[in-house]
């Protein structure tokens, strides 16, 4: 079943197409990986999904609803979560506060709001349930803002987890971690699939999103080139073209 | 009773340094307007309590909702606004409120407005130990509201918004809501206290809300240490009696605070009391190993 359709999205900044026309579609529990070289337009197609940029033309439907152009708190409410590959963690709360952010997602719409509190038992218990899927369990009552890399780029995947979404956009979930923290997150990723929960994966470091994804969307120049299991994305001319520029050497640049 | 008046003073100052922590302590929206909306909320009770001989209490809370009306607005444009352009936003207001009340012949101009009568209860006008009792039941309602909001999942929304706002709005926090409501709390906070101000002093005139007032207020909160309550009440007590007891440092107020806030920003960033402050970490290790 579609999780997730994207048709004719297009973005254009001061006459720049960062975006042009470009289509797919999510299933759900698959992991996707939109990949492309520098400039392609994945950063571009990662804010016009998670509303942090809203696009001039093509629409976005996720579980049969339209939600071209949504502000950021209402995909997250509504079950997309994002991180962020510059991590944001919010550095004067705690590890497990961090994570109740989100947690209080449904409630930030109602009066409940005020009447509630966050600081109770329950509140506490579900979020260190989600700091344990990710390892952080342990860290729960340190400022968010004295974890290392590695521990904040997990805090992200937990902070998204806990809006519950049914789409997870991963945005360079890998970036400047260590190898073995690497493994680590990779499995929680693949253990979060096989839960039933879908991705969009934007990597650099090939080896490991190749060994993750199941289909894989390329861009390049803002346009969509390519498509496919990722054996096949692998070998597609217009995709080694792209990463390796032959067409610019061809120009004589 | 000299005693009495400046603790109904210091009262206020408490009241407005609550309110600006609720803007700029946990919602992490700077204000430098914050005498500005003290104001509002003086000259509406003055108005409707002196010329249109309102009483007392429903004039107090027209200058609470005529204030917070102001503040949502204020807020509703910080939307739009970051940081140091909020900054220079809010100075803004404060320059236009208080010229407002000086050209404006229905504000009094120059000389602003007079005969403000004493508080009332039912049953006769306060004296001045009444109205302190009085100023001193709006620091616990204005302690109370920032305990509140702390603790509910408002507060966690705002304090999100301070640390980051777009990590906010990911979080399905609509960042935009909050920051119009922590301003509308924190200038309700500073109409109460303008209510108070205005019957207190009997006569109020536009440049009692400059923004040099705004500065006093930041530099008592950043003293005591922002973003805690404790520290918003410590500052307001301790620069605001400063000058009582040194007669003549009141003749150098601005530039003490000016140095103050220096000093502070300097060496000591989280006040006196904030919760990353040295003393503070201090009392709550020897609260950990008894």
């Amino acid at each position: 079943m579609t999780l997730l359709e994207v048709t004719g999205l297009t973005k254009r900044y001061a006459g720049l197409t960062a975006l042009d026309r470009v289509s797919f579609a999510v299933s759900e529990a698959e992991i996707l990986g939109l990949f492309g070289p520098n400039g392609a337009g994945k950063t571009t197609c990662f804010h016009c999904l998670s509303g942090f940029a809203v696009p001039d033309g093509g629409r976005v439907v996720f579980d049969g609803r339209d939600v071209t152009g949504w502000p950021p708190h209402r995909l997250a409410q509504a079950g997309i979560a994002r991180t962020f590959q510059i991590v944001r963690p919010f550095r004067n709360l705690t590890v497990l506060d961090n994570v109740l952010v989100a947690l209080g997602h449904r409630r930030y719409e109602r009066l409940g709001a005020l009447l509630g509190t966050w600081r109770g038992r329950e509140p506490r218990r579900r979020a260190l349930g989600i700091l344990e899927r990710v390892g952080l369990a342990a860290e729960a009552d340190r400022m968010a803002g004295l974890l290392p890399l590695g521990m904040l780029k997990r805090l992200e995947v937990a902070r998204a987890l806990a809006l519950a979404p049914r789409l997870l956009l991963l945005d360079e979930p890998f970036g400047g971690l260590a190898a073995e923290e690497t493994a680590a997150l990779a499995a929680l990723v693949a253990d979060l699939r096989a839960q039933g929960l879908t991705v969009v994966l934007v990597e650099h470091q090939m080896r490991v999103a190749m060994a993750l994804v199941d289909r894989v969307v390329v861009l390049d120049h803002g346009a969509l080139i390519a498509a496919g299991p990722p054996d096949a994305v692998r070998g597609d001319a217009r995709v080694v073209e792209a990463y390796l520029g032959t067409d610019a050497v061809a120009r004589g640049h | 009773m000299y005693v009495y008046t400046v603790a109904t003073l210091l009262g206020i100052y408490c009241i407005l340094t609550l309110g600006l922590n609720t803007i700029t302590g946990i919602a992490g929206q700077i204000s430098l307007g914050h005498a500005a909306f003290l104001g509002i909320g003086a000259y509406t009770a003055a108005i409707l309590t002196v010329r249109h001989a309102w009483d007392f209490w429903p004039a107090l809370l027209a200058a609470v909702a005529v204030t917070a009306a102001a503040g949502a607005l204020v807020g509703a444009a910080a939307i739009r606004v970051r940081e140091d352009f909020l900054a220079i936003t809010t100075m803004g207001v404060n320059f236009v409120v208080v010229a407002v009340f000086l050209y404006f012949p229905f504000f009094g101009g120059a000389f602003g407005i007079g005969g403000i009568p004493a508080p009332s209860w039912p049953g006769g006008s306060l004296g001045k130990p009444g109205l302190f009792l009085l100023v001193l039941a709006g620091v616990l309602l204005a302690l109370g509201v920032n305990l509140w909001l702390l603790r509910s999942w408002v507060g966690l929304a705002l304090l999100a918004t301070r640390e980051d706002e777009d990590a906010a709005r990911a979080a399905g926090v609509n960042v935009r809501r909050f920051k119009i409501v922590a301003f509308t709390v924190g200038t309700a906070l500073a109409g109460l206290a303008g209510s108070f101000y205005a019957h207190f002093l009997t006569f109020i005139s536009p440049e009692d809300f400059g923004f040099a007032f705004s500065i006093t207020i930041l530099c008592m909160l950043v003293f005591g240490g922002i973003g805690t309550n404790r520290g918003a009440i410590l500052g307001a007590g301790v620069l605001g009696v400063l000058p009582e007891l040194f007669r003549p440092l009141a003749d150098y107020r601005m530039l003490t605070y000016g140095a103050i806030l220096l000093l502070m920003m300097r060496w000591a960033p989280h006040g006196l009391l904030g919760d990353e402050s040295a003393l503070w970490r201090a009392l709550a290790r020897r609260r950990g190993a008894p």
